[in-house]
């Protein structure tokens, strides 16, 4: 039997009829075609699947979609805004904070909810709120910096708005 | 080359955008129209006897479009999977593997049947439906009991369960003899999931009409995968073509092929849908191949002064149930276990050993890691026993003269040793550091230093070596560079980055040798549809150091066919036009010259030099003259507690030397990553399997320890630069660098800090469970340890 699930994903209001059981993440990859929230583990582990619901980060794979009725969500693919890069995504671009990629939106998810709670988090502070996330690639070195720097530009970002990526030639 | 603008330089990643945007295309984000789901029924038991499979419930269940077993694939699947001859040559027994079990399962996970359904969770649930009765056999898990006469056999038909016994140099006795003092040790390498954060997936669409194939899959070498399905599937490789898109991590584990890439592809000849598999997390733990899974004998002499006299290591490999592809690989620990020191004598024997586990095959470093861990836990016992300091035995003893040959005939290109252990212990404050372990012992506080001085065979490789080893295919590496009417250039690439940077980095070098602006540049990768007919892929730490050389060596091409166009257009002699910074001009006269695009744009055109043919593309296969050999010294420093047994990594310094640099961001990046499997490796993460009943305890991520970012500590980074005269780039690897040295770091360190104890060795990972026993044993049997914990 069929439920009917409303929401409002990044701005856009869905309703469809699913499974009781559809988990939030299969919902958002596979109803709503929103392929960014990424699966990395069977047992709330990994956080790659991290999402905001009514502003909250959420491991997706740990709700289900008819749990998420009546409620705000927001995927990696809702944080650019006018087409410029939320300080977060470019920051860890700019920090290199990223290297294949996978667990990368659950992790700007993540911190997109830590600095909320808390704007001006300690080295310390990030890499224990981040601890429900893995990484395989980094060492967590580079997202740690990536999540100081995002914090530094929206410290001050009423002011100024995210650059252009640099392109420094010529050295370190 | 042109004057260097790009090599070298911090280029952000042009890849990132996408990534950070949600827009990176996984195989998991591609759908076809009437694509199906598939579910892998999987083996319970490590070895059993399947005596019948009953589908009947399964096929009725909703939604779902076929069941198959073992009968069903052998109409489209022929022959065994691949394994490679490798460098072990005097390999006793191959197991002989088909992608899904017919009368035997020889390991937990081994595929048993497959359902195909409309939604995955209806493949799902169909699964459970699928009745297969089982007789359990003895699952042979015990690697010295394995080789017992008497012991179960891991395949019931099989000869013993001794996959290959080969000694590369026997022992010296009269060498061996002039040892003044002996260490002995057993050191273990635990078996590690390499844990990509994507597992493994396949899609495959079948067109019957036209006989072609197209696979999506995560593969770090979508042409040995085309390459080994196309003739298990008889398609020839012009109608099989296999994608591997945006890859979600591969560490080693995404190179060999599956039983699920071909099962997959098989499935969807059989149906006529496109069919799509995901791993899930715990079949990745189960069935995706494992890394290490060792045990060493090791055992090492020395002068009273310190000179070293020799080293032998023998290597028990648990195999597993087959051999994976590249398994023998792995035996290379041996041929690197003298390490980056003079010694008298090597002596090395690998031992292969069948088990009812999952196969090993290689891993962030494969055999590396292994070699120096032995090598430099050699070393810190040595200088334990020779009271010496481990910085003072080390320097003692490197190598210092370049190309220097090894025991087993392996030519190190280039190194400085000395020059990367001095800065390690520069940046960290190595005396200070020992006064305050001295000083902190007095108060109950026990710190340890630990050094590794790596090195690594990379860069595979050499045809001559590489091709006799994997059975006739040289692991060279090809490029084509492409240049278009107005001058925008792709360049496709054997190799497949899956955080590596390529396309960033490989766009770098070309901007340098053509001369024309980065961003003109266009890289694509993991499309067997593109560019050379074969590419070789990304492992080994080789993408640079041979694909790299490829595209330089294809970009090379077109420069000189420009340049005979350019001399046309000028009416010069080619050796008189010069090309600098993407311009030809006349030597002697730079103000007459013609820039790279305006003679692409003549190249398409009429009027071209006498006998040549339009265009401006080459294709270009590297194969490099020799491996390259990476090396630096990684300094860990950790304080233990004795009462709990946890170790708290304080610090971690690593000063690496991978030749010259394209992009340091990246090049750091790397090394960012490889300590911190190390480290895992070191201090949590270990398969367990329940020796019994050949269960695996450690089937998800709530019992398989993957660190967070709470666990580590930031690094420390320093860089020396010794280029490779290898290559003209001068480049080595840095992809596998961190991985190779830091375990060894750790555990040094970690007994550094427990030797007031009396404690010698720990293995891995150093658990607080692990930690505690062995200060608690050390406690009850000497004296010692009980004043030094006072």
């Amino acid at each position: 039997m069929k439920h009917k699930v409303a929401t409002t994903v990044n701005g856009h209001r869905h309703e469809h009829e699913v499974e009781p059981r559809l988990l939030l993440v299969h919902y958002l990859r596979d109803v709503v075609g929103l392929t960014g929230t990424h699966i990395g583990c069977d047992t709330s582990q990994c956080g790659a699947c991290t999402i905001l619901v009514d502003g909250k980060a959420v491991k997706s794979c740990t709700m289900f979609a008819v749990q998420a009725e009546g409620k705000k969500l927001t995927t990696i693919e809702g944080m650019a805004k006018d087409g410029e890069l939320h300080p977060l995504q470019q920051a860890f671009w700019d920090e290199h904070g990223l290297q294949c990629g996978y667990c990368t939106p659950g992790f700007i998810m993540a911190a997109a909810y830590l600095l909320e709670q808390n704007p001006n988090p300690t080295e310390d502070e990030i890499r224990r709120g981040l601890e429900g996330n893995l990484c395989r690639c980094t060492g967590y070195v580079n997202i740690v910096k990536s999540v100081q720097a995002a914090a530094k530009t929206m410290g001050g970002a009423r002011a100024k708005p995210a650059g252009q990526p640099a392109v420094t030639a010529g050295g370190e | 080359m042109a004057v260097t603008t790009m090599i070298g330089a911090k280029i952000h990643r042009r890849e990132d955008p996408r990534l950070v945007s949600g827009e990176g295309r996984y195989v998991d984000d591609f759908t076809r129209p009437g694509m199906v789901f598939l579910a892998v029924v999987r083996s319970p038991f490590a070895h059993a006897l399947v005596k019948s499979i009953d589908v009947t419930q399964a096929t009725k269940a909703p939604g779902v479009v076929a069941v198959y077993t073992h009968k069903d694939f052998t109409k489209v699947l022929s022959g065994t999977m691949p394994v490679t001859p490798s460098f072990v040559a005097e390999k006793k027994q191959t197991p002989p593997r088909f992608p899904i079990a017919e009368k035997e399962v020889v390991y937990q996970g081994e595929p048993v049947a497959v359902v195909l359904a409309e939604t995955k969770y209806q493949a799902a649930d169909a699964s459970n439906l699928i009745d297969v009765e089982y007789e359990q056999l003895p699952a042979v898990m015990d690697l010295d009991k394995a080789l017992e006469a008497k012991s179960p056999k891991v395949h019931v038909d099989g000869p013993d369960n001794l996959g290959w016994d080969l000694t590369y140099i026997p022992d010296d006795p009269a060498v061996m003899k002039e040892a003044e003092v002996v260490i002995k040790e057993r050191i273990l390498q635990q078996r590690l999931a390499p844990t990509s954060m994507e597992t493994r997936g396949v899609l495959a669409e079948y067109s019957k009409p036209d006989g072609t194939m197209t696979v999506w899959m995560s593969s770090q070498s979508p042409h040995f995968v085309r390459l080994f399905l196309g003739g298990a599937m008889g398609i020839p490789e012009n109608r099989l073509r296999v994608i591997s898109p945006d890859v979600g991590g591969g560490f080693g584990a995404k190179i060999s092929p599956y039983s699920e890439d071909w099962l997959v592809p098989a499935a969807a000849k059989l149906s006529g849908r496109p069919v799509k598999w995901i791993e899930s997390r715990t079949e990745s733990l189960l069935t995706t191949t494992h890394g290490r899974g060792q045990e060493f004998e090791v055992e090492a002499g020395a002068k009273k002064d310190g000179t070293l006299v020799y080293i032998k290591a023998t290597q028990y490999l648990d195999i597993g149930a087959y051999m994976g592809t590249f398994a023998a690989f792995q035996a290379c620990a041996c041929l690197l276990a003298g390490g980056a020191y003079n010694w008298k004598h090597v002596a090395a024997r690998t031992v292969g050993v069948l088990t009812n586990r999952v196969p090993t095959d290689p891993y962030r470093g494969a055999g590396r890691p292994e070699a120096t861990h032995l090598c430099e836990r050699a070393i810190d016992l040595l200088a334990g026993a020779l009271k010496m300091d481990p910085a003072e035995i080390r320097r003692k003893n490197f190598i210092t003269a370049f190309p220097h040959t090894n025991h087993f005939g392996l030519v190190f290109d280039s190194g400085a040793y000395e020059k990367a252990m001095d800065m390690a212990m520069e940046i960290a404050g190595y005396e200070k550091l020992r006064k305050e372990q001295e000083e902190g012992r007095k108060k109950g506080k026990y710190i340890g230093i630990g050094m590794s001085s790596w090195i690594e065979i990379c860069g595979f490789g050499p045809s001559a070596a590489t091709a006799p080893a994997t059975g006739g295919i040289a692991l060279v590496e090809s490029a084509q560079v492409r240049v278009f009417p107005t001058g925008s250039v792709a360049v496709y690439v054997g190799t497949h980055s899956h955080g590596q940077g390529h396309d960033t980095t490989f766009p770098q070098i070309v901007a340098d040798t053509l001369g024309v602006p980065y961003d003109s540049i266009e890289l694509r990768h993991g499309d067997t549809a593109e560019g050379p007919a074969f590419g070789y892929g990304t492992y080994g730490s080789r993408s640079l150091a041979v694909g790299g050389m490829a595209v330089h060596k294809a970009s090379k091409k077109v420069v000189d066919k420009a340049r005979k166009i350019a001399a046309h257009l000028f009416e010069a002699a080619e050796e008189d036009v010069a090309f600098d910074q993407g311009h030809f001009y006349i030597k002697g006269s730079p103000d007459k010259r013609k820039a790279f695009g305006e003679v692409a744009f003549a190249s398409y055109g009429a009027g071209l030099p006498e006998g040549m043919e339009q265009g401006l593309e080459a294709v270009a296969y590297y194969d490099p003259s020799n491996f390259v050999w990476p090396f630096g010294t990684h300094i860990a420093v950790v304080e233990v507690d004795v009462q709990t047994g946890h170790v708290d990594l304080k610090r971690y310094i690593a000063v690496d030397d991978c030749g010259n640099i394209i992009n340091p961001m990246i090049v750091d990046g790397q090394i960012h990553g490889g300590v911190a499997q190390g480290i895992s490796q070191a201090l949590y993460e270990e398969i367990i399997y329940d020796n019994e009943s050949g269960q695996m305890r450690t089937g998800t991520f709530t019992d398989y320890l993957v660190p967070s970012a709470n666990e580590f500590p930031k690094f420390e980074l320093g860089r020396t630069i010794t280029p490779s005269p290898t290559n003209e780039l001068g480049v080595k690897g840095i992809g596998e660098a961190g991985t190779i040295a830091s375990s060894a770091a750790i555990i040094n360190a970690v007994c550094d800090a427990l030797s007031p104890f009396g404690i010698k060795h720990v293995d891995m990972p150093a658990s607080p469970d692990r930690v505690w026993k062995q200060i608690h044993e050390a406690h009850a049997g000497s004296n010692h340890g009980k004043e030094a914990h006072k």
